[in-house]
């Protein structure tokens, strides 16, 4: 980076840690940071989407689809999470390869396992074969979204079943008396005052998904975690012009920082919509707003 | 070889009895089901343990943070902020260095470094930290007038604590602990994954798991085990806390129960 | 699935040939941690053995590649299942493996692994602890030796554990511990050797005939003008052809 990082070993210690730190490969770990604060900033919305439909599911009065939404709600939550990551992306790729031929192919005779390849035809790839590096990372990338969102939805789709329960039940029953529809009660009733009651379950579900971050690399996201360790693991001098020992232990807690920090503002930001949220609800903590004014 | 025989073979090798190699051929399903099940044997090793022990530390941390003296303060405040703060994997990582570093120092530290303690400690203390969380939300919102009640029965202290405090804790607290107990049996498969490294090959269900995806180079089939397995011990940690909420609430009426239940969702 | 920019514009080697079929773009999958075969660069590029091999490979053959890298424990998986069409990376050929996918001839003599330990420790082979990386075939071989086996998820932390005294030796490549202990003083690699991976080989999908083919042709080319052995030579990795 620096015009005086040519021959590292000869620097002295500041000069050799500022070239150090900014190699190539150090880039990778501070563009990691934006990969993770991106991919939480995209999976956290997404994850509220696919739990919101679960939750709605589950409550369905009609009877298959709010089993499906509770089978969702019990089994993904009943897995943990690593093994979900270990399999699920090839499984969700091979899926969405397998329907694009389908539709596009559908004059293809062979099978789409041959012995244990897995084969679509040329245009049914995705993304295609020929497309470049950065489509692929983009569709790794999304592919990565989804199945955070998948997972932490059917969290979400917990917290928000319970929420939904718990706005008060005459609430409900005096909107019907007014002549709402099931739907208008739903739409105007039920979801504008459920969130006072998700968002703690929701806030946790979010710190979750903060310390989930370190197994992106399990998606094909390169995370922070994975370029600490790589960065740190001890280096020879032949393969690097910064050999070094074993310096894990700086890298990890330079992440400890990070994720000790992240934590401590979302838990400052979650506090004040907590805050706005309960404003003239009639529960306790907005009495309690009520009574301090 | 008939499944019986492997699962007299395998079926406690992760505690190395048994078969002293794992399998080197075939791959049965039989197999599969047999070895990760045998792995289960620590992840319910683990879960137990910590959650039994990390309970205790977890009520003296939601006291300690909500208690008038500011250094019991702070310290718990810290404690629980730093273990909810940051993910387990990194919490692995230093443990493991801090035990490597005390062995020089005395032999009493040995064990440490072996997943059966040192990973227990870590799971006890991460545990404690975010039930103690929980402990102290429900602590807050301990209606007062119970307290009162107390008080006029002329109650206080420890007897105030153990009869009237503590217990009504624990029914706010129940359903947010019950989600952090199926968390904390998620997280034991982190231990061999991460964190310690696994003797004799002997691990937990997620080690035995990888071990067969890594020979069969089939993922489809290990990990959905794994999956069941799981599945199951949750809907048992369900059922057990359910159980133990049925007993706490035993003397509200019913009605009361049901809507103490549903309002208590909300607690984390 | 693992999909990274690694430099983009230094990754793509272009051929000239306008090239018609199912393999406009070889997508090489590699792991970019098992120095000297692969590893990441300063510039945070795939670089090593078998960066510049493939990247000769891929000028012979006149294919267009690009790099990209891979978790080693889903390595093959994600070869199956199309994510990209070859796995170069210090892959041995076993028996097991073949099963699965198709390996090209062998572009390295059968490396032996050897053992690192501490300088002046006495290693007992039958009854001490050895360290190894998990699911490689050196912790398969410990496993089935009368030695303790620990296992550790990655190769840096079998290296970390002979120093902190929590095994007495690591097994693994040699070309991959000689380096280390040339580099650290208190490390030696100890004579024993033990003859357990086959050669390297690069893997393609079992179906995937005309690309195997392609490259069979290019290792040969390199092996017969000697090419080959210059690479091996340059990067430390056994003997030559």
């Amino acid at each position: 980076m620096f015009s005086f990082c040519v021959d590292p070993a000869s620097l002295d210690d500041l000069a050799w840690m500022a070239c150090y730190l900014t190699t190539g490969k150090h880039m990778a770990i501070y563009t990691s940071v934006f990969t993770v604060l991106l991919l939480l900033a995209i999976t956290a919305p997404t994850a509220l989407a696919f739990g919101f439909l679960g939750a709605s599911s589950a409550r369905s009065h009609f009877a298959p689809l709010s089993w499906f939404g509770k089978a969702y709600i019990a089994v993904v939550r009943g897995v943990p999470d690593i093994a979900f990551f270990l399999f699920f992306v090839i499984a969700l790729d091979q899926l969405f390869e397998w329907i694009r031929h389908e539709v596009k192919c559908p004059d293809w005779t062979d099978s789409i396992w041959q012995g244990n390849d897995f084969v679509v035809c040329d245009i049914a790839k995705l993304p295609l074969g020929n497309s470049p590096q950065w489509v692929h990372e983009t569709y790794g990338f999304m592919l990565a979204v989804l199945t955070f969102a998948i997972v932490f939805g059917a969290f979400a789709a917990n917290v928000l079943y319970g929420a939904m329960r718990a706005v008060p039940h005459n609430q409900l029953e005096t909107a019907e008396s007014y002549g709402m529809t099931r739907r208008q009660v739903f739409w105007r009733i039920l979801v504008p005052q459920m969130w006072v009651f998700a968002l703690p379950g929701l806030s946790n579900l979010w710190m979750v998904l903060i310390k989930a971050t370190p197994l992106l690399f399990l998606l094909g996201v390169e995370d922070i975690v994975y370029w600490a360790r790589e960065l740190g693991g001890a280096k020879t001098a032949r393969f690097t012009d910064y050999p070094h020992g074993d310096w894990r232990m700086w890298y990890f807690l330079a992440l400890l920082v990070f994720y000790l920090l992240f934590t401590r503002i979302s838990e400052i930001v979650l506090d004040k919509v907590m805050r706005k949220l309960t404003h003239g609800q009639a529960t306790l903590a907005g009495d309690a707003q009520r009574k301090a004014a | 070889m008939s499944c019986w025989e492997t699962v007299a073979d395998y079926g406690l090798r992760s505690i190395g009895i048994g078969e002293r190699l794992l399998p080197r051929e075939g791959y049965t399903l039989c197999q599969q089901f047999t070895l990760i099940g045998s792995g289960m044997i620590w992840n319910i090793y683990f879960g137990v343990l910590a959650l039994c022990s990390g309970f205790f530390l977890a009520t003296a941390v939601a006291l300690g943070k909500a208690s008038k003296n500011p250094v019991l303060r702070k310290a718990s405040a810290w404690f629980i902020f730093l273990f909810r703060g940051s993910p387990l994997f990194i919490q692995f990582f230093f443990a493991y260095f801090l035990f490597l570093s005390l062995k020089p120092i005395s032999p009493i530290f040995d064990p440490f470094t072996s997943a059966w303690l040192g990973a227990l400690i870590v799971l006890f203390l991460n545990t404690a930290a975010y039930s103690g969380e929980i402990f102290y939300g429900a602590l807050q919102s301990v209606p007062r007038g119970d307290i009162e009640a107390a008080d006029a029965y002329g109650m206080s202290g420890w007897s105030r604590f153990k009869r009237v405090t503590w217990p009504t804790m624990l029914r706010l607290a129940w359903p947010a602990y019950t989600n952090e107990a199926i968390f904390l049996f998620h997280a034991t498969t982190l231990v061999y994954f991460s964190g310690f490294p696994a003797w004799q090959q002997r691990g937990d269900a997620l080690y035995y798991a990888s071990f067969f995806a890594d020979k069969t180079f089939n993922p489809f089939i290990p990990y959905p085990i794994l999956a069941f397995y799981f599945i199951l011990l949750t809907l048992c940690i369900i059922s057990l806390f359910g159980l133990i909420n049925r007993r706490l609430n035993r003397h509200l009426p019913q009605e009361a129960r049901t809507k103490m239940k549903l309002k208590l969702n909300i607690i984390r | 699935m693992k999909f990274i920019l690694l430099g983009t514009a230094a990754l793509v080697i272009t051929a000239s040939v306008a090239f018609a079929g199912s393999h406009s773009v070889v997508r090489m999958g590699t792991e970019g941690a098992y120095p000297p075969y692969n590893f990441i660069n300063d510039s945070g590029e795939v670089d090593g053995f078998e960066r510049e091999l493939g990247d000769e490979l891929c000028a012979r053959a006149e294919l267009t590649c690009e790099w990209v890298t891979n978790e080693w424990d889903s390595i093959i998986p994600n070869l199956v299942s199309g994510n990209y069409d070859t796995i170069i990376a210090g892959m041995s050929i076993t028996d097991e493996r073949d099963e699965v996918i198709d390996f090209t001839q062998n572009y390295t003599q059968p490396d032996p692994s050897t053992y690192l330990a501490l300088d002046g420790t006495d290693v007992d082979f039958d009854g001490g602890v050895i360290a190894a990386q998990a699911n490689t075939i050196q912790a398969a071989f410990i496993a089935a030796s009368g030695a303790t086996l620990v296992e550790f998820a990655t190769p840096d932390e079998t290296i970390a554990a002979v120093r902190s005294g929590e095994a007495d030796a690591v097994l693994a490549d040699d070309a991959y511990l000689r380096p280390i202990a040339e580099e650290n003083a208190d490390l030696v690699v100890l004579d024993k050797q033990e003859l357990i991976g086959g050669g390297v080989g690069m893997g393609v999908r079992e179906s995937d005939t005309e690309l195997k083919d392609k490259f069979n042709a290019a290792i040969q080319s390199m092996k017969d003008d000697g090419t080959l052995n210059a690479l091996l030579a340059k990067w430390e990795i056994g003997p030559g052809f």
